[in-house]
């Protein structure tokens, strides 16, 4: 396959950016979108200009690593899968793709497709967490949980924390990220205790760090990668209401 | 040659008190103490997450690093069928020393007993840590934990979440280390990489490294040093590894004189889909949990295969009778759950042979048709439904239709940093934990072990290892960073980073990484011999002098480059190689993923040689081109025989 490729250029947080364009050929519909990438920066460097920044590290779909905006779409035109496992088999011969980095206020570009998610770490030190310490707890069978409760939290927690819904959601609302949390903790008895304080405290931290609000677009679950449902943000919304009205 | 430095410093008695003896007898800090002690923590994943946590918890101040934008975004992450414990939850009759006996015979007899055993004693004590921090484990419909079995043992004792086991384990690790980075406890260094440790009189006092982010290199102080930067697989260029692995912290260790023990015992996982081309970057694995279900086979017919190849016919097409399922075959007692190194050779046996079912030949069928009937889809879709999937997204097949294609491929190495029974190397306040260490695995780590050893090491032994140490420091004043020896360091980072700069040659960095991984596969993969493991070793010193010589890095050195990054790790990498190469010539013998062809069963198994072998390769860096010096730890084996591994009855 023989593609054009108009791809974000940005030097640094600091640099305006802009859309450069760069053709690849030969491609095997049966390689994956990065190594399309791959193939392209190593033709980049064999003409001695520089090689595309953009984040990637397991190649398998689990990291979250990996965040480009492809044809308008987060992860790409495939649904359940993030920018890694998108195939070029997906694309035709001749097509010209646009590559773009996350966009929200929240993860600032470090260099062209590379953005800076340290937020979704800040989140997590608010409260994503059960409060116990290595040692001193309980069997693990001395806490029995419903197989649907446990699997439910599961679906949660499936969450990678690649970004997906941030960049998706016209808001830029972290809620399906924080929800996937929140949910996936106050479905089992060890995380409940703490739920109402947590849903708060992550809730807080994600308005001060300047993602948007949720206005139930649904989009976050269209391009979550590990279809993380919106269900989990109406938990959420329970947990944050009770810790309200405690307050 | 024994060695005053390999001291393994295993405790007396009998094996089960071992462990509980040593921690009645080291010292411990106050918490008054504690406060007052700083520890660095190179690496986030389930080694380096639980360690950091635990250590924060108890009260010292930690810093972390990891070469990420997120210490979530660690390999560990992407393991996937489970972690073994001694629960004995199945009632099959489990117990901690047949999860002992199991991992010590798994690794062919090349793993300490004393180290051994306490990973199986702490195993349980971990299932109980996650469940508490809200890991969502598979249940069943009692609400109780369950298990699924894995390769080299013939018990259910591997804990699992989906097919994304190691994502909830580490996502708990990271949880509470999140908590330590809130409270204050643990400071967290994300895109910063380690590129050398700092040594004062002789001990671990610090680390260099590099803020990928802006390029400036820094200094951080310490009273000690935790590597948990995981394996070097990443040397093969193609493996199951991420692409941002690398084994380079430990490598500076080796050469500021810590011994690295076992660089040959790499191992290579017998399910992975197979390499689709010569433009591919990476490779991916495909669980080994798949073989609890999973029938694997190539045609018994030449001409089936031919027209497999060919594509005249599917793989569903070929009668039962024309099946050769040929795990099952050799080894009826285990079946299709052998262990690793004794599946990935036996597929690499029928490919050879000519019986491998793709367009390169090399490639078996891992076949769900048998579980399918026996089960319905829908079971199989439940346990591992998020594979299929992933398998069908990369290959376009779907595989409750058609078998999976597999091949075997480089997936973690047993080698590493030599550690005593404390996890410390030969550098006093230098400590290494999980897969950047060697110890537990022996010359072949058995399935759902390095989630266990990670976790083992990171939550119950380092913490109270590291404080015997300690206590000897609670005086010691903050390591100055101003010291010579930082700037020493510095300086020596500086150069080597400007030197691989100014080269300005042309070739890309890929071009020789690639080059070394087709030497690595050719000579030091799953078969090796004397004459292939010298031509290695010659060609990766001429692949070095050509990178030293004709390397290109684009772009600058004060911001994101992720050439300059790769760059440097590869340095390490030829130099990786070239070690493995070197301790895989010396031990002439096959043992677990090590397979000398000289040293074989007449049907093709691994021969062992105890008598000159028994012992942990522990190698000293000399210096720049320079050979190294190999010192041997002696095995001893007290409470278990070594045998020859036997998976046929």
């Amino acid at each position: 396959m023989d593609l054009k490729l108009k791809i974000w250029r940005q030097k640094n947080a600091k640099d305006k950016g802009r859309f450069e364009t760069y053709e690849v050929k030969s491609i095997s519909p049966d390689s994956s979108f990065l190594e399309m990438l791959d193939i392209l920066n190593d033709q980049l460097i064999l003409e001695g200009k520089e090689p595309v920044a953009f984040d990637h590290d397991c190649r398998e779909g689990i990291c979250g690593m990996c965040s480009l905006y492809i044809n308008g779409r987060a992860h790409g035109p495939d649904s359940e899968i993030t920018t890694c496992q998108l195939h070029m088999r997906k694309f035709k011969d001749g097509d010209t793709i646009t590559i773009e980095p996350w966009r929200s206020a929240a993860f600032p570009v470090i260099k062209d497709l590379v953005v800076d998610r340290y937020a979704f770490d800040k989140i997590l030190q608010a409260g994503g967490f059960v409060s116990v310490n290595t040692g001193g707890v309980p069997d693990g069978n001395a806490i029995p949980i419903a197989k649907p409760k446990a699997d439910e939290s599961m679906d949660a927690a499936a969450c990678i924390g690649c970004g997906a819904c941030v960049a998706t959601c016209k808001n830029g609302s972290a809620m399906l990220f924080v929800a996937a949390r929140v949910s996936s903790l106050a479905l089992l008895p060890q995380g409940k205790i703490e739920g109402a304080r947590r849903a708060k405290a992550m809730v807080a931290k994600m308005d001060e760090l300047g993602f948007g609000g949720c206005t139930n677009t649904q989009a976050c679950e269209m391009e979550c990668p590990k279809l993380v449902s919106i269900a989990h943000i109406a938990r959420l919304n329970r947990e944050f209401l009770v810790a309200k009205l405690r307050d | 040659m024994s060695d005053s430095k390999l001291i393994s410093k295993i405790p007396e008695g009998p094996l089960a008190e071992k462990w509980t003896k040593h921690k009645a007898d080291i010292r411990v800090v106050s918490p008054a103490n504690k406060r007052k002690l700083e520890i660095i923590v190179v690496g986030t994943g389930l080694g380096g997450a639980s360690a950091a946590a635990s250590l924060g918890e108890l009260g010292y101040n930690v810093k972390i690093f990891c070469i990420s934008d997120s210490p979530r975004r660690a390999h560990s992450i992407a393991a996937q069928g489970g972690i073994n414990a001694a629960k004995n939850y199945q009632n099959d009759n489990d117990s901690i020393w047949r999860l002992f006996y199991d991992t010590i015979k798994g690794g062919d007899y090349r793993a300490r007993e004393g180290n051994v055993y306490r990973l199986a004693e702490v195993s349980n004590l971990i299932i109980d840590q996650c469940v508490a921090q809200g890991v969502p484990f598979a249940r069943n419909y009692g609400g109780l934990l369950d298990n699924r079995s894995f390769g080299g043992a013939q018990v259910s004792r591997t804990f699992y979440a989906r097919g994304q086991t190691g994502q909830q384990l580490l996502l708990g690790a990271y949880a509470a280390l999140n908590r330590q980075v809130a409270a204050g406890s643990v400071k967290s260094y994300p895109r910063h990489e380690m590129l050398d440790v700092v040594l004062i009189d002789g001990k671990a006092k610090g680390i260099i490294a590099r803020d990928l982010t802006t390029g400036k290199i820094e200094r951080f102080g310490a009273h000690a040093v935790v590597i948990a930067s995981g394996g070097y697989g990443n040397v093969f260029f193609l493996s199951t590894n991420a692409m941002n692995s690398n084994g380079s912290a430990a490598w500076q260790c080796y050469k500021k004189g810590a011994y690295f023990g076992n660089p040959c015992f790499a191992q290579i996982h017998p399910t992975c889909i197979p390499v689709h081309g010569d433009q591919q970057s990476k490779l991916t694995l495909m669980s080994e949990s798949l073989r609890n279900d999973g029938r694997i086979w190539v045609p018994k017919k030449m001409e089936d295969v031919e027209k497999l190849r060919k594509k005249q016919i599917k793989a569903s097409q070929i009668p039962e009778e024309d099946r050769d399922y040929y795990l099952e075959r050799r080894y009826p007692a285990f079946g299709n759950l052998v262990p690793r190194d004794v599946a990935s050779r036996a597929a690499k046996e029928r490919c050879d042979a000519g019986y491998g079912v793709n367009e390169t030949g090399l490639a078996v069928f891992l076949d769900f048709k048998t579980a399918i009937e026996r089960l319905g889809k829908d079971v199989i879709k439940a346990r591992y439904g998020n594979l299929f999937q992933m398998y069908e997204k990369i290959v376009d097949v779907n595989p409750y239709e058609e078998p999976m294609m597999i091949y075997p491929a480089i997936h973690y190495t047993m080698g590493g940093i030599w550690v005593d029974y404390n996890l410390m190397t030969t550098i006093p306040g230098l400590y290494a934990i999980g897969e950047a260490n060697f110890s537990d695995h022996g010359g072949n780590r058995l399935g759902a072990s390095a989630l266990m050893q990670g976790l083992a090491d990171g939550y119950f032994v380092l913490p109270y290892t590291i404080g015997d140490y300690l206590s000897h420091d609670i005086q010691t004043p903050k390591t100055d960073i101003n010291n010579p020896a930082f700037e020493e360091s510095e300086k020596a980072i500086k150069d080597k980073i400007n030197k691989i700069f100014n080269i300005k040659g042309k070739n890309p960095v890929d071009h020789i990484h690639k080059a070394l991984g087709h030497i690595m596969w050719e000579y030091v993969g799953m078969a090796r011999n004397e004459p292939g493991l010298k031509k290695a070793i010659e060609e990766i010193r001429a692949l070095k002098k050509e990178f030293w010589a004709n390397v290109y890095v684009p772009g600058e050195n004060n911001e994101l480059n992720h050439e300059l990054e790769k760059a440097v790790r590869l340095a390490d990498f030829l130099e990786i190689g070239e070690l493995m190469a070197i301790d895989a010539l010396n031990r002439k013998e096959s043992c677990g993923g090590h397979f000398r062809e000289e040293m074989q069963t007449p049907d093709g198994e691994t021969l062992r040689d105890d008598e000159h072998f028994m012992y942990v390769s522990a190698w000293e860096y000399k210096g720049e081109d320079q050979e190294p010096v190999l010192h041997k730890e002696d095995l001893v084996f007290e409470f278990v025989h070594p045998s020859t591994r036997n998976y046929k009855d």
